[in-house]
């Protein structure tokens, strides 16, 4: 969940209200925000590097505010205080409008270029004309460029942004793609020129860049953007030039999103204008640029488009369990920046969604936005008259059981991890990891998540290594999955319910453990013998000591091995004393 | 005891313990057990050996601890007690006719009864006599006034010296001050002057006889703890999860089969229309598979809608608008929720011939490749209730959460709007937490989005619900645990296994 920084004062300035701490929380809870934190520069900093560091930071009151990951337009301070405002009913929702350059003007235009297909295929524009910046405004321009390159762009993979001084520059703009070694420009906020391959080994260790690097290195061609002068507005997803960098000062903003997502460079122009077009001297008007494909097809931007949902009251009634008319429906919505309408039939509502609600995208959406409007908490609790009966997983309910009588019979139950180490399932078990048919894992942060585990066996032996201060004998035992590669199923592998136990003592109680099979035997009414029944016989396994060890079979099928563990086995465990165990599939007993 | 230690026979010893008896009954208020002594004459090691039988009689005596100082002869007083004094014994072994003082030093206490008796003017040294220097009496009798008060101390009359004299007959290392514990006896509730023998234990030859009516038990220390049955335990994670599985019983659910850990991305997150950019399906959130890298098998017909509706939208949907790929739903991962399952058995349940209303719930393991911290594990445990109906509402499903709940003995619940990839509305449950007296999440719930459900195939007007939370941190909070590691996995302490209590969520 993204989270948002706002100046508690400016917040609150903005909202034309103070609130307490309290109530401010409690009117988030119910928009479905959630303050997370009170806090200030100051102690962000002390926190992080100490309080020497942070001497002569701010010590403004900051809210942090969790924003819900698919509302993109509560990712800055004005967004937040418009959807509040319009939710409190203190504000009119704004509409945006799309226009062309005054006086007759010819639009902005940028032309993509068909190298780009390979790398970066799509870009979009606009401008926005006439904008006051202030500091705080300034700072909150930049932060949501962050914001959004974080989430709906997905770290710049998607989508990235560009806002440029449009002063600066002269279009038409070319969207090109070209050999790093052809690209030479002075980057944002450097001194001097750099080639595009001298620029990314430059990066190779700058703390916030170096991140982004890996969306084009290995690329051929590496997208560039040229005004009609050759001048570098950026080199998407990296950096922008330094010349058309934009500044308190700065009138007229000329923003480009390169994507190899259209929708998602569409949505994010759509928030930028949106959100800040507020500051232009025609408040809530965004001036349109062109962008010409390589085939000639030219599209204008941003789209700002408007799109009208049509359902009825019934359907939020029935829906969220609410009995409103259709008219307080439409209020309802309206305060959520769904401008709505009873349309006049029925009790059908003509719903408009903005385009800076790109979240909605189904009348479920709208169903969810009306209940948050109504209050959730103001919704009456009510019993499904839904009759079923229950029913339990038969491998679950004999687990269960089993579970019981094993505790009964005195051993203890543990709980280990299912992921493990191949060392724990193959070497230290004396096994070569390809006849353990185990899962792997392609991306573990450390050994210890390499593998599923393909016996219980480990588990206890490291539950046992933990605890050797404890009085001796230890009795453990798990019921529970591990995981075998298995080709007829569609995933290509399949869980294994295991009983295992073990027995560690100064001696090895080998007899201790046939008596515990002989009693989960007993509890499975299986019989000793030969053909219906269960029997053991001595076999080699290289987990075992040779000569202790017997593969189990019931009603002529292999089940499970048990014996007592070769010394191998239990020094590499760390484990010191002797040291039997049992191990079976208990699915055969369904 | 000590009175065994003196030689006691039980005759003699029942005879010691009814002469204390009988001479506790004599006395008002009690007895301390040092006059107790000295009035039977007999050491008062052997008194606190009666004592301490009588009190494991029951109550026939009641004693109180008590501790006083007192003056001892030390092994070398007894002596002088006894044989008179250094100086004395060297006076008493000169002869009229003098003696040689190298055989006077001979004598054992030679050395300092002579500079004593020198220092006490009772002898005199005649260095110039002729055969070597020789001792000779000075007076004709002598007093022993060392042996004299060792002796009143020896007969406990201690208090007749002077300070002074105890301390310089310390200072001699001939008395020394001893602290003395003993007891203040009194008479108990069942004060008797006769003893009679008590049994330990019910013998079945008593039962038998019928002896036992006659008999005294020596009475039981209900003080100490009893011995440790010989047992098994269940681990208390398993103990919670057992009663979640119960009030899901008891509610009315079936169980789902989630024993498949390893799943497709298809069904971990395609089928739940979490698009294919989304970041949960990064590497850095969700753990992927190399071997067996690629799920091989789909229902077709539902896959193409899958892609439809991801791609271009239906269903009364926009849909994501991106290029949706089949090399991205075959990668296989962890399951990340148990919800892959429920969207598996409401696939399952859209194939029906007609649609029946279900309850489903599971409780089972899922993976996340997060950073792991003292609350959180590549490992937890999800529980998950699910239910499909015509017609249910966000207020049903605020209903069954509060049913839910109240079985775990949480009754006050409020929502927050939230968002989820697959569920709308989605809401975070809060309940107040009288402890911490602010509102904590305890759980995640939503309605499915139809463009979850409608693609898979079940009616229009069907609508599912359903909620998710951990085991692991309702476990943490019933038995006290901080840090995960000392729940879950093999760092447990298996002390903390065997003493945890039952769990009864409710109370």
């Amino acid at each position: 969940m993204p989270t948002v920084s706002v100046k508690r004062d400016l917040l609150f300035e903005a909202l034309g209200q103070k609130y307490t701490d309290e109530e401010f929380d409690e009117l988030c809870f119910e928009f479905g925000l959630e303050l997370d934190e009170i806090t200030s520069e100051k102690e962000i900093l002390s926190r992080e590097q100490g309080d020497e560091k942070a001497a002569g930071a701010s010590d403004v009151v900051l809210y942090k505010i969790d924003v819900p990951a698919n509302r993109y337009d509560l990712l800055c301070l004005e967004g937040l205080v418009r959807g509040l405002q319009v939710f409190k009913e203190k504000l009119e929702a704004p509409r945006y409008k799309r226009v062309s350059p005054a006086d007759g003007g010819e639009p902005q235009r940028l032309v993509i270029t068909e190298e780009t297909a390979s790398v970066r295929p799509h870009a979009v524009a606009a401008v926005l004309r006439n904008i006051s910046f202030t500091q705080e405004r300034y700072e909150s321009f930049i932060e949501l460029q962050e914001k959004l390159h974080q989430n709906i762009c997905r770290k710049r993979t998607l989508v990235a942004i560009g806002t440029h001084d449009l002063d600066t520059i002269s279009g038409p703009f070319t969207y090109t793609a070209k050999p790093p070694g052809d690209i030479r420009f002075k980057p944002l906020n450097q001194s001097k020129e750099y080639t595009a391959a001298e620029l990314m080994s430059h990066y190779k260790t700058d703390s916030h860049l170096r991140h982004y690097l890996h969306i084009i290195e290995n690329e051929p061609l590496y997208p560039i953007i040229y005004d009609s002068n050759g001048i570098v507005l950026s080199m998407p997803p990296i950096i922008n030039g330094d010349h058309s960098k934009i500044s308190l000062n700065t009138k007229n903003i000329f923003i480009e999103c390169t994507a190899t997502d259209l929708t998602k460079a569409k949505i994010t122009l759509d928030m930028i204008v949106t959100m800040f077009s507020e500051y232009c001297d025609e408040p809530f008007t965004v001036e349109e640029a062109e962008v010409v494909y390589p085939d000639g097809r030219l599209c204008v931007y941003p789209e700002l488009a408007y799109r009208t949902e049509t359902l009825s009251g019934d359907f939020i009634n029935k829906r969220v369990g609410i009995n409103e008319s259709a008219e307080s429906i439409a209020q309802l919505l309206t305060r959520m920046c769904l401008r709505s309408e009873v349309s006049g039939e029925g009790d059908l509502i003509q719903v408009e969604i903005p385009p800076m609600r790109a979240d909605v995208i189904h009348a479920c959406d709208i169903m969810e936005d009306a209940a948050i409007a109504h209050g959730f908490n103001n919704i009456v609790r009510s019993t499904p008259r839904t009759y079923t009966v229950a029913n339990q997983l038969p491998l679950n309910k004999l687990t269960e059981l089993l579970r019981q009588d094993l505790a009964a019979a005195g051993f203890t139950e543990a709980l280990t991890f299912a992921l493990c180490s191949q060392e724990d399932i193959a070497d230290k078990l004396r096994k070569n990891i390809v006849e353990t048919r185990a899962v792997h894992i392609s991306n573990p942060k450390t050994a210890e998540f390499q593998v599923v585990r393909t016996s219980l066996l480990p588990g206890l032996l490291k539950t046992l290594a933990a605890n050797r201060k404890m009085p001796l004998p230890l009795k453990l035992f798990e019921i529970s999955d591990v995981v075998l590669k298995d080709e007829t199923k569609d995933v290509g592998a399949r869980n294994n319910r295991r009983l295992c136990a073990v027995y560690y003592n100064k001696s090895p109680g080998f007899e201790v453990i046939h008596g515990l099979l002989d009693r989960v035997m007993q509890l499975l009414d299986v019989k000793p013998g030969r053909n219906q029944g269960y029997h053991i016989q001595a076999a080699e396994d290289s987990t075992f000591f040779p000569g202790r060890c017997a593969e189990i079979f019931s009603c002529g099928k292999s089940i499970g091995h048990l014996g007592v563990l070769h010394p191998d086995v239990i020094s590499r465990f760390e484990l010191t004393m002797p040291c039997s165990a049992i191990d079976i599939d208990i699915e055969p007993f369904l | 005891g000590a009175a065994g230690a003196t030689g006691f026979g039980s005759m003699a010893d029942t005879g010691l313990l009814e002469s204390l008896l009988r001479l506790l009954e004599k006395v008002d208020g009690g007895t301390d057990s040092q006059d107790v002594a000295a009035d039977l004459g007999v050491d008062h090691q052997v008194i606190v050996g009666a004592v301490k039988s009588l009190q494991a009689l029951g109550e026939v005596i009641s004693t109180e601890q008590k501790s006083s100082k007192h003056w001892e002869l030390t092994g070398e007083g007894r002596e002088i007690a006894e044989q008179g004094s250094h100086e004395a014994r060297v006076f008493n072994a000169i002869p009229d006719e003098g003696l040689p003082q190298n055989e006077l030093m001979k004598m054992p206490s030679g050395k300092v009864g002579f500079s004593k008796a020198m220092s006490n003017k009772w002898i005199r040294l005649d260095k110039a006599h002729e055969g070597g220097p020789r001792v000779f009496k000075t007076v004709e009798t002598i007093e022993d006034t060392v042996r004299d008060k060792l002796q009143l101390v020896q007969k406990g009359q201690s208090a007749k010296l002077e300070d002074k004299e105890k301390n310089e007959l310390k200072k001699r290392k001939l008395l020394s001050e001893v602290t003395v514990k003993s007891y203040w006896i009194t008479k108990g509730s069942s004060f008797s002057t006769t003893i009679t023998k008590q049994e330990t234990e019910l013998t079945p030859e008593m039962i038998a006889s019928g002896s036992w009516k006659e008999k005294n038990f020596k009475p039981y220390n209900f003080e100490a703890m009893g011995v440790a049955p010989d047992c098994g335990h269940l681990h208390p994670l398993m103990k919670v999860r057992t009663q979640f599985r119960q009030i899901f019983l008891e509610m009315g659910f079936t169980e789902m089969p989630t024993n498949n850990f390893i799943e497709s991305s298809f069904w971990n997150f395609d089928s739940l229309f979490q698009p294919q950019q989304h970041p949960a399906r990064d590497q850095h959130d969700t753990f992927f598979i190399s071997d067996p890298a690629l799920a091989h098998e789909f229902p077709q017909d539902y896959m193409e809608r899958v892609k439809k509706v991801h791609s271009e939208g239906g269903y009364g949907s926009q849909g994501y608008k991106y290029d949706w790929k089949i090399e991205e739903a075959q990668k296989n991962l962890l399951r990340t929720h148990t919800t892959a399952v429920s969207a598996r058995m409401l696939y399952k349940l859209a194939q029906q011939e007609k649609f029946t209303p279900v309850k489903y719930f599971s409780i089972d393991r899922v993976f996340r490749n997060e950073t792991l911290d003292a609350t959180h594990l590549a490992e937890f445990h999800q529980i998950e209730g699910v239910v499909a109906d015509y017609g249910l509402t966000l207020g049903n499903l605020m209903g069954v959460l509060h049913q839910f709940f109240t079985k775990l003995g949480i009754t006050k619940l409020r929502f927050k709007p939230a968002y989820n990839p697959y569920t709308e509305p989605s809401m975070e449950v809060f309940s107040y937490h009288e402890g911490l007296k602010k509102w904590v999440e305890v759980g995640n719930s939503g309605v499915f989005r139809p463009e979850m459900l409608l693609p898979m195939g079940l009616p229009e007007g069907v609508s599912v619900i359903a909620w998710g939370l951990s085991l692991e941190r309702p476990t943490m909070i019933k038995y006290g645990i901080n840090n995960i590691r000392e729940l879950v996995g093999h760092k447990v302490n298996l002390q903390m296994v065997y003493d945890s209590p039952i769990c009864r969520l409710d109370s």
